[in-house]
């Protein structure tokens, strides 16, 4: 009865931390996957997500209104999407270099600008309850759901369908698989990687307003800890196809919350490891997934890691 | 640039053969000197204004500005690395400092150290109690027995659980963390036999996803207040708070972060120490190599109670407060660790000032977690 017990708690802590931990890495994901679906890469998303977080902290704070926080954040994620996109589309320029060197400018930039943030208290994001129908606390609170996350949901949903049923989503995979192609159809093939990446970055600071303004929901400059680059990782696991990259996201927020819920219950020893496990699992799902007989399955033919 | 100027001097140095010593005592202002101007330089590992250890030490250091004819250089979020020497070495030859405080618990040894030894004309301080005799003799230590604070919250949070589970988020495993929740865990069952307390350590100082997870797996196993011994505790006092559990405070007051659960909290009261030091060097005397306290060199305090505090709480509290002012001992024999290894022999005591405080490496029976 206890070992069920234990594990029930288990089980609702892993479904909570994959509804509460999941959001930033979605929405990172998803803007990373539709700029890599048009033939770039932009390494600087974890410089954007930490951005976005400052900003939509910053905005909430001074006008009292956490969604135009993420609005703004949003558009802030945008201009570094939009900078990452025009240079890139100078001659000779390598994008994952300038992907390492916005995500360095942009970390540095928030952590220079958000200093008088630190310590102020800025209206948070609400929330939806949809667990009134248990009479179980821990049920309840993990089904306390920011809107964000039906958004990215919602949005994960549409960039699978927009890919394969609109022409836009044809002309951007058209452009990531193959530029003369692109090009002998009459399309710009800078402008549409630039604009993709623009709206990647635009997703990447709204991830980063859930941070700052929802979970954990303050500015610190601990926050990301790495996780718009490991939501660009999660790109590639997810085989650039945005209903995976949710699944993924799911997975990893899961995997996150595992850690702490092991020792809430009494399992104490190797925590170390358990705090490990979304970066084990990621590596044996990677060795599981890949076969020497064909290359990655779904791979943009123009990412400049595949060509 | 600072870096480039300061590794060509120091190469330069080397090469022309001149001892560290005829040097940078021909450079620096000599401390000992009655109210020669001084420059302090102060390290810190996080950001001033973190809510925490940093902040706690900032504030408190502003009082060596108030003394007249001292400057304080002051530099952040410098890492527990070769970095915290290169600051210190810069510290120490472009803004001529003759003081440097480093205030993080991995900057001691060898960074700290190694430049005592570079630079035996100023004097280096260390917040924590690492400093010994072998070490040289213009470096120190200076720090408080935090855990008294967290005594204190014990007794309050013991009377203030129904659930008698208490939650603990730690950073790492280490002495002062483990005396702290063992504290915690002694100050709740001097009043409460059936609390225990269950610990989720994170790993890292600051990681504040990790910390909010912590937290509420904490909250879904059962405990009911919930206090902490990370860098900046924000994030687990707002998250309990939203989970309408109690808590209590770490480092800094984080009682405006609770209006509704917030007890109490354990704070240095480094403006003591930071006062005195300034004292000193105001009349030209040494400081002294290692300075430790309690509430009894009110070297520590706790946070004005919060909403959460019940007046029995209160009393009970206020009670332990004025034990600890008279060095009445917080760990008393018998008492086991947590597997069930006797770590005092009935009629051994371990008042403050006792080295065993330091060396604490064991969970006391009653917290349930385990440190590898």
């Amino acid at each position: 009865m206890e070992a069920d017990s234990n594990l029930t708690i288990v089980l609702l802590a892993m479904l909570a931390g994959a509804i509460r931990v999941s959001t930033p890495f979605l929405f990172v994901s998803l803007g990373e996957c539709l700029t890599e679906k048009s033939g770039r890469i932009n390494l600087g998303l974890e410089g954007t997500l930490v951005f976005g977080a400052m900003t939509a902290y910053a905005i909430s704070y001074h006008s009292g209104s956490p969604w135009l926080g993420v609005l703004v954040a949003g558009f802030a994620g945008s201009l570094f999407g939009a900078l990452h996109g025009y240079i890139c589309k100078l001659p000779r320029v390598n994008d994952i270099a300038i992907g390492i060197a916005l995500m360095l400018f942009g970390t540095g930039l928030a952590f220079f600008l958000g200093k008088a943030y630190i310590q102020p208290q800025a209206p948070r994001l609400p929330s939806i309850q949809l667990g009134g129908w248990s009479d179980n606390a821990q049920v309840q609170s993990a089904l306390q759901i920011n809107p964000l996350f039906l958004v990215g949901i919602a949005l994960a949903v549409f960039l699978w369908w927009a890919f394969r049923n609109t022409r836009w989503g044809l002309i951007v995979r058209m452009t990531g698989d193959s530029a003369p192609a692109a090009l002998a159809m009459g399309y710009s093939v800078n402008w549409v990687r630039f604009t993709a990446t623009t709206v990647g970055g635009f997703c990447a600071g709204v991830g980063g307003a859930f941070l700052s303004l929802y979970y954990p929901g303050s500015w610190s400059e601990g926050l990301s800890s790495g996780q718009g680059l490991m939501a660009v990782a999660l790109v590639i696991f997810a085989r650039w196809n945005p209903l995976a990259c949710f699944g993924a996201a799911l997975l990893f927020g899961a995997a996150g919350a595992l850690g702490p819920a092991l020792q809430s219950i009494g399992v104490t020893q190797g925590y170390y490891f358990f705090n490990a496990a979304p970066y084990v699992l990621t590596l044996l799902i990677m060795i599981a997934s890949t076969s020497p007989k064909r290359s990655l399955k779904g791979a943009p033919g123009e990412l400049s890691i595949t060509k | 640039m600072s870096k480039f100027d300061l590794s060509r001097r120091t190469l330069l140095k080397g090469s022309a053969a001149l001892g560290a010593v005829g040097l940078t005592s021909g450079i620096l202002p000599i401390r000992s000197a009655l109210a020669a101007p001084l420059t302090i330089g102060i390290v810190y590992v996080g950001p001033r204004d973190d809510f925490g250890w940093n902040q706690a030490h900032a504030v408190a250091a502003e009082a060596l500005k108030t003394i007249p004819d001292v400057t304080v250089v002051e530099e952040e979020n410098v890492p527990e690395t070769d970095s915290v020497s290169k600051s210190m070495e810069s510290m120490i030859q472009l803004d001529g400092a003759g003081l440097i405080f480093a205030t993080s618990f991995g900057y001691f040894d060898p960074f700290m150290l190694d430049m005592a030894k570079k630079y035996p004309d100023v004097e280096f301080r260390h917040a924590a109690g690492l400093w010994s005799d072998a070490n040289p003799t213009n470096a120190g230590s200076y720090y408080g027995y935090l855990d008294q604070g967290h005594y204190i919250d014990g007794v309050a949070a013991g009377l203030s659980t129904t659930s008698n589970k208490l939650g603990f988020v730690a950073a790492k495993p280490i002495g002062t963390v483990l005396l702290n929740i063992n504290s915690f865990l002694m100050g709740a069952r001097k009043v409460n036999p059936d609390a225990t307390v269950q610990v989720i350590f994170t790993g890292e100082w600051s990681l504040p996803v990790r910390e909010a997870e912590a937290t509420n797996a904490l909250i879904d196993s059962g405990a009911d207040v919930i206090t902490c011994h990370v860098d900046s505790p924000k994030v687990v006092i707002e998250t309990a708070e939203g989970r309408g559990v109690k808590t209590c405070g770490h480092n800094a007051s984080q009682a405006p972060l609770a209006p509704n659960g917030f007890i109490t909290g354990a704070e240095y009261k480094w403006i003591t120490i930071y006062q005195q030091f300034a004292d000193m060097l105001a009349k030209g005397e040494e400081l002294p190599n290692f300075v430790r306290g309690g509430y009894d060199k009110d070297f520590v305090q706790n946070t004005a109670y919060g909403a959460g505090a019940t007046p029995e709480a209160i009393a009970a509290a206020d009670a332990a407060k004025a034990d600890m002012k008279a060095l009445k001992p917080i760990f008393v024999g018998p008492l086991k660790d947590n597997e069930g290894n006797v770590v005092i022999p009935a009629g051994t005591e371990h008042a403050p000032y006792d080295v065993w405080l330091e060396q604490t490496g064991f969970l006391v029976e009653g917290v349930v977690g385990s440190i590898t």
